[in-house]
């Protein structure tokens, strides 16, 4: 019998260095960017204000952005999971501001626990996410309209829990402070962070690779390993050196990176997580094979919302408290700027949550650069919207080269 | 070659509203071989076909399974049976890789944790055992040529070791050797020993693989033939109704008017 020969269109790696690039100009000539453009920009961004600036990568600075990007970072792993359905989710910045208002009131006012009064705030979130989810996934009404509903309706629900009062101070002693305020001051903690983060990532590589090479599978060269390590290692120990030298590990960092790794690991690694690649790439598709596609997007919604309750605390962290306006303004296209900058597509079934890091990065770079220039927040919009504009034109122009390189 | 039937439809009927889609339908499906399942628009080859997968229920008739009755309601019932379906549209995703739409919602798990190795093993096996030829299974589906997809497509159906494969139309919209491909893969499925049932409007496919074709007209039966030592003819008049149809009278037509036009050329 005669085999068919192999599709030229479908390259195998070749070995060794060359190997990766072929790889790689064969992935920028297919359209399939990712995260590239997202990491390019950060250090064009970074040169520049360093530049016109001479401040903006100082330790202090550094560290400062590692704690503003918690909050909305936090949120934005939210909506790469929305975006990864191919849905969108407008009320999270109403969320946070509801979740923030709820644990201001219950903590501060009513005098409840801060961690009850945290959970319940969060809860709250989750119930939200629940309805948004009820009508989008079980009534069938589109996301977009749901969640502008909502989008409206609980910064409704926010000015009517917070009542007679404008503001509501955090308390000095408040858990929610140390959210933001709050840093692991003993260098050791950074670079044992630094070592775990690495190891951890090491180890997983070389216990993936024995059971490929078990199995019979092509392996990683040990090349490879060594360099990824290596790379993992650069960027962990340098940021670790850059935080011990102003006030150590921030605790908004620690938690956003917990969450960051708890998205990565459902994603990549629970059938969970593929099922909502599955659903975004083609709902009938995952439905066939079984997939419960009403749960998997009624529970995305939920984890979303719940996120932005969590991401919302941190704000009022940031703000010193919580407000009636508190969530309003450009939080909600900043979260949802983040998540498309980082590299996820609109589009559905295309990107990872270290978007969420990265896009918030590039965001509040931007925000503390022009800050550091004395420019007005005006100037600042229109900055953050020809990004947004410029992110979503690669997203969009990705997807057709794809498609005309017979990627669809 | 007449091994028992691994599934038997006995007058089966199917109505909807006031269409009476199926009247009386028998079908045998035997291991080993490819039947072909052929008609025209309308003659309710797809409600058949649904009606086994369990997405359309039957009305009245029985469906045997290895000799035994049983009631094939839902698509979950037929899947249970060992009865896989490869629709039209193939039903994959083209964000997830070869491997991910493989095992789309059965997912080999180790300690609760997709189990990424066993699943491109398995994969890498099932394609070998296939002879179908992919250089990597860890590209995404989008990047695959129309027969890749058709063959991925089946091979999928064939995680889940049923003993009977439905395949609806799988060489439309496919070129001349992607459908050579597909061919190839239906024959190494009837080596495997598996009973398929082929529904398609192409003769020169279900003369190249089937072993017997099933024709219906009108949602009745019309005639069950073996492919060996039966016309052409004789399939399309069984699809068509009558001898003198369409096709038969265009033939005419064309050869007549071919006869003329050398008549012409050739005035001696």
């Amino acid at each position: 019998m005669t085999q068919p020969a192999p599709d030229p269109r479908l390259l195998v790696r070749e070995r060794g260095l060359a190997g990766y690039v072929t790889e790689f100009r064969r992935r920028i000539a297919g359209g399939e960017l990712g995260s590239l453009p997202v990491v390019v920009g950060l250090i064009i961004i970074a040169i520049v204000f360093e530049a016109q600036t001479g401040t903006f990568l100082t330790p202090g600075n550094l560290s400062n952005i590692s704690v503003y990007i918690a909050g909305p970072g936090i949120m934005a792993v939210g909506i790469v999971l929305v975006l990864l359905l191919g849905e969108i989710d407008l009320s999270v910045g109403s969320v946070a501001g509801l979740s923030a208002a709820l644990w201001a009131v219950l903590s501060v006012n009513q005098g409840y626990h801060d961690l009850l009064a945290i959970g319940l705030a969060i809860v709250a979130g989750a119930a939200v996410g629940l309805i948004h989810g009820f009508f989008f996934a079980k009534i069938g009404v589109p996301a977009f309209v749901v969640t502008l509903a909502g989008f409206l309706g609980w910064s409704g629900l926010q000015i009517w829990v917070m009542g007679n009062e404008g503001t509501i101070n955090i308390p000095r002693d408040s858990l929610v402070r140390d959210f933001t305020t709050y840093y692991f001051s003993d260098i050791a903690f950074a670079y044992g962070l630094a070592a775990l983060i690495t190891a951890g990532y090491v180890l997983a590589l070389l216990r993936t690779e024995r059971r490929r090479e078990r199995a019979a599978l092509a392996t990683r060269p040990v090349t490879e390993i060594v360099l990824r390590g290596a790379l993992v290692a650069l960027v962990a120990f340098t940021v670790a050196y850059t935080l011990n030298q102003h006030r150590g590990l921030p605790l908004a960092l620690v938690i956003f990176l917990g969450v960051l790794f708890a998205g990565h690991f459902v994603l990549r690694h629970t059938p969970y997580g593929r099922q909502i690649y599955a659903v975004g790439g083609n709902a009938e598709a995952a439905r066939r094979a079984g997939i419960n596609v009403a749960r998997v997007r009624l529970t995305v919604f939920v984890i979303a919302s719940s996120l932005a309750a969590l991401g919302g605390l941190f704000w009022a962290a940031q703000a010193g408290g919580a407000s009636k306006s508190l969530g309003s303004g450009n939080l909600l296209m900043n979260v949802i700027a983040a998540a498309v900058i980082g590299g996820t597509s609109l589009f559905g079934g295309r990107g990872w949550v270290w978007s969420a890091l990265l896009g918030t990065l590039v965001i509040q770079s931007i925000t503390t650069g022009l800050n550091l220039l004395g420019m007005a927040a005006e100037i600042q919009y229109m900055i953050t919207g020809a990004v947004l504009l410029l992110a979503v034109v690669l997203d969009s122009v990705s997807r057709r080269t794809q498609r005309t390189a017979g990627r669809t | 070659m007449t091994a028992a039937p691994v599934l038997e439809l006995r007058g089966v009927s199917k109505r909807f509203g006031a269409v009476q889609a199926l009247t009386d339908v028998d079908l045998e499906i035997r291991p080993g071989e490819v039947t072909a399942l052929v008609g025209d628009n309308g003659a309710g080859k797809s409600t058949l076909v649904k009606t086994i997968a369990g997405v359309h229920p039957i009305d009245s008739g029985a469906i045997h399974f290895r000799g035994e009755p049983v009631r094939i309601a839902r698509p979950h019932d037929a899947q249970e049976l060992g009865i896989a379906t490869v629709y039209q549209d193939l039903a994959l995703c083209d964000n997830l890789d070869v491997v991910a739409n493989l095992f789309l919602g059965r997912e080999i798990r180790r300690h609760t944790m997709l189990d990424h190795v066993t699943m491109e093993q398995r994969s890498r096996e099932l394609l070998d055992t296939l002879s179908i030829r992919i250089p990597s299974v860890r590209i995404p589906v989008a990047s695959l040529s129309g027969g890749q997809r058709q063959v991925v497509a089946i091979a999928r159906a064939l995680v889940g070791e049923p003993e009977v494969v439905i395949l609806d139309e799988p060489t439309a919209a496919l070129g001349v050797e992607q459908t050579a491909q597909v061919l190839d893969l239906v024959e190494r499925l009837r080596e495997r020993g598996l009973a398929v049932i082929l529904i398609s409007h192409n003769m020169a496919d279900v003369q190249a693989v089937a072993d017997r074709v099933a024709v219906l007209r009108l949602g009745r039966n019309n005639g069950v033939f073996p492919v060996a030592g039966t016309s052409h003819e004789t399939i399309i008049a069984a699809i068509t109704g009558a001898a003198d149809n369409a096709v038969s009278r265009r033939r005419d037509r064309i050869s007549k008017a071919g006869d003329e036009e050398r008549e012409q050329e050739d005035p001696s």
